[in-house]
């Protein structure tokens, strides 16, 4: 796709509202480290509330930590640590004492590849609920065809809840995931690259998807695809080597960004 | 245009209330596996301390002859003698000779299989070897008891002896008169016993040679065997090192398949077609009569072999882990 | 060039000569060994094998009734108390535990037990369990087997749960479950098949160990389902049998030890077959 053909697929979007939104997340001179290797430096930004946020940079550019900082995977491995702020309505969610699993139910996750349990369609969506929640098996049907209404999965799946998840195609597992996220009612949703293995026909419904949610949802996504950064968000973070280049309205960044770099990296002059 | 948030507080709480449910669960459940993986150092803990306990009247009075005493007489008075040189002996020696028969037939079977094997016959064969390394020692035992030893003894020995009858040193080795109980005996039925556990683990081990790396050297013209020599045991080496060690670990505290046929002999011939013993067919077939400092010494026989078998397993383990790193996993 | 060529060729046809020599050769041994197992096996395998007590000495008839469900007993609560154990100390060294000091050892120590000599597990719980106790049971002849079990679990469980994607950890991490349901309902899930087919290997192992037996559960020649006693199991029973001067024990002996290896290849035919699903999968 050629700067050109970016340049249209925004001319039809609709403009950015400028009215000022609530920000979801505020990110605050974040550092991150693995080990000693420092990963992530001086990163602040904010994310809107029901907006869709895209980040992208190049390959170990630090998009994808960043992202796993704000439902604070990095926690279950050892020697990562991150320092800052980073406030989830107001609320900074680095506090070691906060309750992580509370925080993953407020922050959910689709990840690069669709990671269906081993278990059937329902059960798959039913799981997350039963958590948090016993409900009886009527209310819980209706969550669970409400998520997959949600996830656009249910005309496809209605007739087979009891298939193994792990018999769908690749676009609907990665649909599944996504119903299993909407399910527990998050407030905001991470998208860790998620269609990249998937086809262009399975893409376009994630992406429909996406846009949609943001009517509920404040949505981050990571993606190495400046297409589809410029197709699903509002605002878009540049990133390279740990850094924050540029971040701002999608359109704008794209049409007139104003750093080099970034003018590179989205020109595709990029080393 | 602002959608309602999705979530209020009182849905937090609700949650919050539902997760702390699983605290108690998610605690207990982490000190169960913790508690479960120092049980295992506990269990090696439980068998060195039970068996210095057992053998302690022992230690006290034997103390370090018992390594060097080549009498065994428990039933001497007033205080009987007893001295481990013949079971240390004996489990050495068909421990050796069970390893020089073993070792190249058991790695010659491995490179067949990854190499010369039909791939039609490689599977089968290949898993009627590891079926085998399954089945009970005392089955290996007692064909060696009823089948090969009266065989070895009526058929093969005679003519050996004969052979080297006038050969100096190979004569006292293979010295008459042939015996179905005999140390020999014994070392054959361990080498058929490890010959598939030697077999399996080294075809496992070949099998980690990247096909890449075998590939290069069959691009330059290389023979099969050149490819073996040259690529496939050099990059294994430690591999098959260890298989080995491990093989050999197996082969010195083996009980089954030698009690039956070495002759629970504490003499030291010389002559390995003469009865002998080991130290764990020494304990199977004396611990039933055992009473007194003559069951401390066999306890104290036990220590000895769980000490040799740590150092040759343990030698084992630091060489395949050493495999490992190389492949980077 | 041609002759240099030659004796290379030559030379690995000698080495490809020894190669088969050596498969042939122990191939052999090794059929030799089942078809003399089960030629006298099979001759004496009747009903009264299964129905019939231990005979006493000197007698024509009796079977091994008894043997066969002390061992199956001593088998079964073996595996019962080896496997919890070994499963959640494997679940510590792939899960909790991955990059702690303490898994380091465990593994290791766990991998040389896993190939201990038997009649040391034997001489343990004799002085751990049968002294204290004052006597040999069955009770302490499953323990022997249990400690047995143990290493060979925690093997098959960590090797499991590592196969398991930490994709699939993650994704159930993010919806916000407790570590251990991740591990107990998602990973534990996905390895089902892999950690069955190690219990089975287990079980395989222990089915046919006699050594531990010998100094902790001994034999009894009568029925008996009193853990605290004596308890009858076929592997002692052959070991005492091959030895006797009486034919017809010698030949219970066979049929006891054609029905051992029987149990003990099914068992590790199933593991294998479900391995093989697994990896279909």
């Amino acid at each position: 796709m050629t700067d050109l053909q970016i340049m249209t697929d925004m001319s039809s979007k609709p403009e950015t509202t400028a009215a000022p939104r609530a920000n979801k997340l505020e990110v605050r001179n974040l550092d991150f480290f693995y080990g000693e290797a420092k990963a992530l430096k001086n990163i602040n930004l904010a994310l809107a509330s029901n907006t869709v946020t895209a980040f992208i940079g190049p390959s170990g550019c630090g998009k994808s930590t960043l992202l796993r900082i704000l439902n604070r995977m990095y926690d279950l491995y050892p020697g990562q640590r991150a320092e800052g702020e980073v406030l989830l309505d107001g609320q900074n969610l680095l506090d070691p004492k906060l309750d992580l699993n509370l925080l993953r139910a407020r922050v959910g996750m689709v990840f690069q590849k669709p990671t269906p349990f081993p278990m059937t369609i329902y059960e798959n969506i039913a799981f997350g609920i039963n958590l948090y929640e016993k409900l009886p098996k009527s209310e819980m049907d209706g969550r669970v065809e409400r998520a997959l209404r949600g996830a656009a999965l249910w005309n496809e799946v209605k007739d087979k809840l009891n298939a193994s998840g792990l018999s769908l195609s690749g676009g609907q597992q990665q649909r599944l995931c996504i119903a299993r996220t909407v399910a527990i009612q998050p407030e905001v949703i991470l998208f860790d690259e998620p269609c990249s293995a998937l086809d262009p026909i399975s893409t376009a419904k994630v992406e429909e998807l996406i846009d949609e949610l943001k009517e509920k949802y404040t949505i981050a996504i990571v993606t190495h695809n400046m297409q589809q950064a410029a197709r699903v968000s509002e605002f878009t973070a540049f990133m390279y080597l740990g850094e924050l280049v540029e971040f701002g309205p999608t359109t704008r960044l794209f049409t007139a960004p104003e750093k080099r770099q970034t003018q590179d990296y989205i020109t595709g002059r990029f080393g | 245009m602002t959608v309602p948030a999705v979530s209020n507080s009182s849905e937090q709480l609700d949650r919050a209330r539902a997760l702390s449910a699983f605290k108690l669960g998610d605690a207990t459940f982490y000190w169960l596996t913790r508690l479960s993986a120092l049980a295992v150092l506990l269990i090696l803990g439980g068998i060195i301390l039970s068996l210095i306990v057992g053998a302690w009247p022992a230690i006290k009075t034997f103390g370090l002859d018992f390594l060097v005493t080549r009498r065994w007489a428990p039933q001497l008075s007033p205080s009987p003698v007893l001295g481990a040189l013949g079971p240390i002996y004996g489990t050495l020696v068909t421990s050796l000779i069970a390893m020089l028969i073993a070792v190249p037939v058991g790695i010659g079977i491995a490179i067949f299989l990854t190499e010369f094997c039909p791939p039609i016959l490689r599977r089968p064969v290949g898993v009627a070897i590891e079926l085998l390394a399954g089945i009970p020692s005392i089955i290996y035992g007692m064909w060696g008891f009823f089948v090969l030893a009266p065989f070895m003894t009526d058929h093969f020995m005679p003519a050996v002896i004969a052979t080297f009858a006038h050969v100096p040193i190979l004569n006292v080795i293979f010295a008459g008169p042939p015996s179905y109980l005999s140390l020999f005996n014994a070392a054959l039925v361990l080498a058929i016993m490890i010959l598939p556990f030697i077999t399996a683990i080294s075809r496992d081990v070949f099998q980690t040679v990247p096909p890449m790396l075998k590939e290069s050297a069959y691009g330059l013209g290389c023979t099969t065997w050149e490819v073996v020599k040259n690529v496939v045991i050099p990059f294994t080496r430690a591999g098959v090192i260890g298989g080995i060690m491990l093989a050999l670990g197996r082969a010195l505290g083996e009980t089954m398949a030698v009690t039956f046929i070495i002759g629970n002999s504490f003499q030291i011939t010389g002559s390995i077609f003469s009865p002998g013993t080991t130290i764990s067919a020494a304990i199977a077939s004396e611990f039933a009569e055992a009473d007194g400092v003559h069951m401390s010494a066999l306890i104290l026989l036990g220590l000895l072999l769980f000490v040799l078998t740590f150092c040759v397993l343990a030698a084992a383990r630091l060489m395949l882990a050493r495999l490992e790193m190389k492949q980077g996993k | 060039m041609n002759a240099l060529y030659a004796s290379r060729a030559r030379k690995d046809k000698i080495i490809r000569v020894l190669c088969v020599g050596a498969a042939a050769f122990g191939l052999i041994w090794l059929g030799l060994i089942l078809f003399t197992l089960f030629s006298n096996g099979l001759a004496g395998l009747s009903l009264s094998v299964f129905s019939e007590m231990t005979p006493p000495p000197g007698s024509r008839t009796g079977g091994l009734a008894n043997a066969i469900f002390g061992s199956i007993l001593m088998t079964v609560i073996g595996v019962a108390v080896g496997t919890p154990i070994g499963l959640l100390a494997g679940t510590y060294l792939a899960e909790y535990g991955r990059h702690e000091k303490l898994s380091f050892y465990v593994r290791f120590i766990n991998d040389i037990l896993l190939s201990a000599p038997s009649i040391v597990i034997g001489l343990f719980i004799y002085g751990a369990v049968v002294v204290p106790m004052g006597g040999f049971s069955g009770f302490a002849g499953s323990l022997a087997l249990a400690v047995i079990v143990i290493p060979v679990v925690v093997r098959t469980t960590e090797d499991m749960l590592l196969l398991v994607p930490t994709q699939l950890r993650e994704a159930a991490s993010a919806l916000g479950l407790p570590r251990s349901l991740v591990i107990r309902r998602i990973a534990y899930k996905a390895a089902r098949t892999g950690l069955i087919t190690g219990i089975l290997l287990a079980t395989a192992r222990v089915a046919g160990e006699t050594a531990p037996l010998l100094f902790t559960a001994l034999s009894n020649q009568f029925w008996n389902a009193n853990l605290m006693k004596t308890m009858a199991n076929l592997p002692v029973t052959i070991n005492n049998f091959v030895q006797s001067p009486y034919e017809y024990w010698r030949q219970l002996a066979w049929t006891g030890a054609l029905l051992i290896t029987l149990a003990v290849l099914a068992l590790n035919i199933f593991a294998r077959l479900l391995g093989a699903e697994r990896k279909s999968k």
